[in-house]
């Protein structure tokens, strides 16, 4: 029976935060915390490897209070059991410092019922930047699988497994030991609309949560800003370009006005597949 | 730590169907304006197989000095190959600064030699600089969906490590002739250490224009309303020869795959020219196409914030406009064309 | 396997969140339902919440309820295109303990409100719209929900799905509202610096004034508009009936357009930035137009009765008053064990005997009087605005003359005699 852990974040819906003009911060409460995009397909994925080869689900966070939403959100997509971490002392944590946390999370997780696969969601959607995964992965001495979009198969007595890896212009095809960790990317499944059941189930769950005290072997300097060798030294806003011409008149004079344009940069269209040139 | 030990710029050279990737000629050019502020050496790091003879090249683009690693176990990129033979390099030469390109293999390489050196890795940076004296790499990113800047210190950990956007920094012109120094290395790792194995490469033989080396990128966004209206930015994208881009809200309606996806979560393009039809210009979008030579956005909605990211606009209904404009293109080049004959 | 609840309750707005808090804190197995991403996510009030019927629910709510402002100050303002004529009220008692009301902001407050219910043991569950009610032998006994395995059962369901109920429609306990029965109000929220509000609306740290606006604010259109004060944002907004907005062929954004560039207006939201657009329906019928409330295994509470005051802009405190009336019932008919109509239908007897249906019949004719009768949207604000401008300007003529002369603009005898039977018709509905 697999036993896989999902480590999930809570984010804020940056597609949709705005910026103090005035103080150039961002305004969090006009962002509603959401899982992290990515996660959702991590914890999908899970759910169907549990469906395919027989488990359990468990869901890892390290975040604050709230954050058991985004738990609860997992146990809608159909995962079995949720931990969550959550301690002043992890704030601050750069990727370094949340992999090791996450990391000592995992090895309480473990004593529970073994690992047999970890996956991450391929980045988050505020931090951006998809480190945490393969840091994990490092610390518990496990192959990292990373851009995975395909989970071919999974071999828990021969304890290997199989997947995609996508890449620039296609995707290789890997065979790893097992236990191992995958980051996956979103296009690895579409995350369906949760059954009654789970919502109710979600609904009335409440998942364990840890302090620093209650894991074991826990370096102090190494947890949140102590643990984190990058420091967010300055933040500002993206400079806003000021726009450019805007081409007047009726749809023929705009478009007359588009091509000269275009015919000046006319080196560029002797191009192979075009069908520019009808003759 | 003592920081006096460490010293040199280096660049992880990726290498792909034995040619050097883009951004690793890119990343030499950044990484020689960091060496000559910090007057010290700039080197590259250049791991696979039969890749030896690419380190000349590597000194035309800037490369004072490059390490090589060459042999078979590094046939195909695997993450505990490449990182031991990294982790070793360093720990022998003790660099101050390592880039790598933010594709899919720099990116996990430098995660896992973060973890195990262990130091801070800024991700997706888009500016360096440094600090003349003390050697403090200022390594600047978007984050938060593009929506802000932020500036990543490593204070405390030597060697400072970012990964670098591709398409962002500039590679130098090539010196031909220009010669540096060549060590070979050896990595101590063995096969049966390996736990993974690369089965199968499968490249997408698409003759399509691959969208971040396209000249011409003509991208549609929500605006086209359906997968039926954004034919239009195929036509377009046939009639000019460009390749075809897109917003994430088209790739997540399904319209067309993620491979055309511009911006954050995308590609970064820098086309010479960039249509964004139909495309609202979220930041999200624009921190993917910004850079591009020409931007001529079409769209309806006069107050659009693609405009003020745009060299030309086009206010107006993109199933009048771009048929027209299809349809006048064909004419005028027919025309030169007879003309030139 | 579909679960079997006690009671569900559709819609966690303040009609569905008291019924379901009240009913939990008996020990009962309620589910409450939400379509939205969280309570209160897609809710819209101008946002006056009355103290009394939320401290019926919640004793001393105050002191940790996400609000913006108490209301110190009530204005009324009756606007021509570029005058108005204000009457207000100031009172520092409503500065403290236990306040008078408050305003609020329905995303943060219904959320809030909902985590209550969920304290006292109700059930929560978001994101999942109840498409019909599932009626068995003529009576109700469960939700059918647009979820995969959606089917729910329950004892009672209590349909607090808000205005233009969909469900009590279904169950043919009212027609399509007429577009003389709901107004369709659009606000916006805007944003501007504490500081700066308590300056322009000359109050204390953290007081509150609300403004209520007639007139010109609609254009002369039957409705009203509004502008309140919250911490850091203002809500202004306005509101008219659906069959003025025809009639007149206006858009209601457009309203709200003009009411902002208002010069009566403009100054107070000067310089803020509009953070949030909303727009929602209020059923303004009143007592003829509410629909049946009781059924076999199913009650109707808050605006899916369609219990709105539209004279006095109330409507949250109607909806929770009669969610804690329907739980009331409930109570009833789990201890006889007998959820009939006829059992369920004390909630109803409750409901016409409390304030909640004594207002209903009071203001019945309100509405309709003012929609038949444009004359004192169109007319009558004007001219007290004429009036006003002409008795305040000193330009030397007596107190005596501008009288007399403000009477000779009213118009023929004919047109003075109508002034005076609709200013009775108007307190005779309002009084
Ligand atoms: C602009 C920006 C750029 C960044 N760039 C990099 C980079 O290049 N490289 C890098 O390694 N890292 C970087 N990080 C940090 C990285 O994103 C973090 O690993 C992770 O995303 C958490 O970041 P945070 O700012 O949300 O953490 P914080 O909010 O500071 O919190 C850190 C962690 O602790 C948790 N936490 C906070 N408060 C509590 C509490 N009271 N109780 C329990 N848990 C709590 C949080 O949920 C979070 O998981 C960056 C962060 C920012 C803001
Ligand atoms: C612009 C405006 C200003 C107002 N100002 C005031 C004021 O100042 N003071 C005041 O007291 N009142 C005011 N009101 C009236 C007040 O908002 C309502 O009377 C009150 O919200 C009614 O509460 P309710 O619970 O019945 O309905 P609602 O608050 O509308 O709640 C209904 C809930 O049901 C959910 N729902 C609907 N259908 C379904 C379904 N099929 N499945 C699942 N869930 C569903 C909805 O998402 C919603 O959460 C105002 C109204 C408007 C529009
Ligand atoms: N605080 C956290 N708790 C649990 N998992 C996390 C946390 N932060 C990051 N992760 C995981 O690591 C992935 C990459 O995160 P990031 O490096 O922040 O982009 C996420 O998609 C999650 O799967």
């Amino acid at each position: 029976m697999l036993h896989i852990v999902a480590c999930i974040k809570q984010v804020p819906d940056t597609k949709i935060i705005k910026m103090n003009p005035k103080t150039n911060t961002m305004d969090r409460a006009s962002a509603p915390a959401i899982l992290n995009p990515y996660d959702a397909h991590a914890v999908e994925e899970a759910v169907r490897l549990k469906k395919r080869y027989g488990g359990t689900v468990s869901v890892l966070t390290m975040g604050p209070p709230p954050a058991v939403k985004a738990i609860k959100k997992c146990i809608e997509i159909g995962a079995d059991e949720g931990y969550m971490i959550s301690d002043r002392a992890f704030a601050g944590a750069d990727t370094l410092a949340t992999s090791y946390a996450l990391t000592k999370a995992i090895e309480k997780i473990s004593q529970i019922k073994p690992v047999d696969l970890i996956i991450c969601g391929k980045m988050t959607i505020d931090g951006d930047t998809g480190q945490v995964g393969p840091g994990i992965a490092r610390r518990l001495d496990m192959p990292p699988l990373t851009s995975v979009n395909k989970i071919k198969e999974i071999n828990v007595e021969e304890g290997y497994a199989i997947v995609h890896r996508k890449l620039e212009d296609g995707y290789e095809v890997i065979q790893s030991t097992m236990p191992c960790l995958m980051s996956v990317e979103k296009e690895i499944n579409e995350v369906p609309y949760s059954s009654m059941t789970n919502m109710l189930k979600a609904a009335r769950y409440q998942p364990v949560i840890w302090a620093v005290a209650d894991l074991e072997d826990v370096e102090r300097t190494q947890l949140g800003l102590k643990g984190s060798p990058t420091i967010v030294s300055k933040v500002w806003a993206p400079t806003k370009p000021s726009g450019g011409e805007m081409l007047e008149g009726d749809a023929a004079v705009q478009t007359e006005k588009l091509l000269n344009l275009l015919l000046e940069k006319k080196e560029l269209f002797a191009v192979k597949g075009g069908s520019a040139v009808e003759l | 730590m003592s920081f006096e030990e460490y010293s040199g710029i280096w660049v992880f050279i990726e290498v792909k169907d034995g040619e050097v990737v883009l951004v690793s000629l890119e990343l030499l050019g950044a990484g020689k304006e960091l060496a000559d502020k910090r007057g010290t050496e700039l080197a590259g790091v250049l791991i696979g197989e039969n890749v030896t003879h690419l380190a000349a090249s590597l000194f035309e683009y800037g490369a004072d000095t490059v390490y090589v690693y060459d042999d078979t176990i590094f046939k195909n990129y695997r993450t505990e190959s490449y990182m031991k033979a990294l982790l070793e390099c360093c720990q022998k030469y003790k660099p101050e600064v390592i880039l790598y390109g933010a594709t899919s293999t720099g990116k996990d390489l430098a995660s896992a030699v973060a973890t195990d050196l262990p130091t801070g890795l800024t991700a997706d940076s888009t500016i360096l600089d440094i600090e003349e004296d003390t050697g403090l790499l200022l390594a600047s990113r978007p984050a938060f969906g593009g929506n802000i800047m932020a500036t990543i210190l490593c204070k405390k950990y030597r060697p400072q490590m970012a990964t670098v956007r591709p398409k962002v920094m500039k590679a130098l012109t090539p010196e031909p002739g220009r010669k540096g120094q060549l060590i070979e290395e050896t990595a101590s790792i063995k096969e049966e250490d390996i736990r993974t194995k690369v089965l199968e490469i499968v490249q997408f033989t698409t003759q399509k224009v691959r969208i971040d080396e396209a000249d011409i990128v003509v991208a549609g966004g929500k605006g086209l309303g359906s997968e039926k209206g954004f034919q239009v930015v195929h036509d377009l994208a046939e009639t000019l020869g460009g390749a075809v881009g897109a917003s994430r809200d088209v790739v997540e309606a399904g319209w067309v795959e993620h491979h055309h996806q511009v911006g954050q979560t995308g590609l970064t393009v820098t086309p010479k020219i960039y249509f964004a039809i139909g495309i609202s210009g979220a930041i999200q979008h624009i921190v993917g196409m910004q850079n591009s030579g020409l931007i001529i956005a079409i769209n309806n909605d006069p107050e659009a914030p693609i405009f003020q990211s745009s060299h030309y606009g086009i206010v107006g209904d993109a199933f009048e406009i771009v048929p027209l404009l299809i349809q006048q293109f064909k004419q005028a080049f027919n025309q030169e064309v007879v003309d030139h004959v | 396997m579909s679960e079997k609840f006690d009671v569900i309750v559709v819609g966690a707005g303040p009609a569905g969140i008291s019924c379901a808090y009240e009913l939990a804190k008996a020990g009962v197995n309620v589910l409450l339902i939400e379509r939205g991403e969280y309570p209160g996510s897609k809710n819209v009030m101008g946002g006056v919440l009355y103290r009394k019927m939320m401290e019926d629910v919640i004793p001393e709510f105050w002191k940790e309820a996400p609000l913006e402002r108490p209301i110190v100050e009530q204005r009324f303002m009756m606007m021509d295109k570029e005058s108005a004529v204000t009457v207000g009220y100031k009172g520092m008692e409503w500065g403290q303990e236990p306040y008078n009301n408050f305003t609020v902001l329905r995303a943060k407050f219904d959320q809030w409100f909902a985590g209550k219910a969920v304290e006292q043991g109700a059930l929560l569950v978001n994101e999942t719209v109840v498409l019909e009610c599932i009626v068995e032998n003529g009576k109700v006994v469960g939700v059918r929900t647009d979820r995969p395995d959606g089917d729910l059962y329950a004892d009672v369901v209590v349909l607090a799905d808000g205005v233009n109920s969909l469900l009590a429609k279904s169950l043919g306990f009212h027609k399509e509202f007429r577009p003389d029965e709901v107004a369709l109000a659009t606000m916006e929220i805007i944003k501007l610096d504490k500081k700066t509000i308590e300056d322009r609306f000359n109050l204390e740290e953290n007081q509150g004034t609300t403004i209520e606006l007639f007139g010109d604010a609609t254009k002369g259109i039957l409705g009203t508009g509004f502008l309140y004060t919250n911490k850091d944002t203002l809500s202004l907004g306005v509101g008219s009936l659906l069959s003025g907005l025809i009639k007149h062929k206006i858009k209601p954004y457009e309203l709200l357009e003009y009411v902002k560039n208002h010069p009566m207006i403009r100054p107070y939201i000067a310089g803020g930035e509009p953070v949030e657009y909303l727009a929602h329906m209020i059923p303004e019928g009143g007592y003829k137009s509410m629909p049946k409330v009781a059924g076999n295994g199913v009650l109707v509470v808050g605006d899916a009765a369609q219990l709105v005051n539209a004279i006095h802009r109330e409507g949250s405190n109607l909806a929770m008053k009669s969610g804690q009336f329907a739980a009331e019932a409930v109570l009833l008919a789990k201890e006889r064990d007998d959820y009939s109509e006829a059992t369920l239908n004390h909630y109803k007897t409750r409901l016409m005997s409390s304030f909640v249906g004594q207002d209903m019949k009071k203001y019945k004719d309100s509405t309709h009087h003012f929609d038949k009768f444009p004359q004192y949207f169109d007319k009558y604000i004007p001219m007290v605005n004429k009036a006003a401008s002409q008795m305040f300007t000193v330009d030397g003529s007596s107190k005596w003359e501008k009288q007399k002369k403000i009477w000779r603009d009213v118009g023929t005898a004919g047109e003075k005699f109508k002034l005076a039977r609709d200013a009775y018709r108007a307190w005779k509905v309002m009084k």
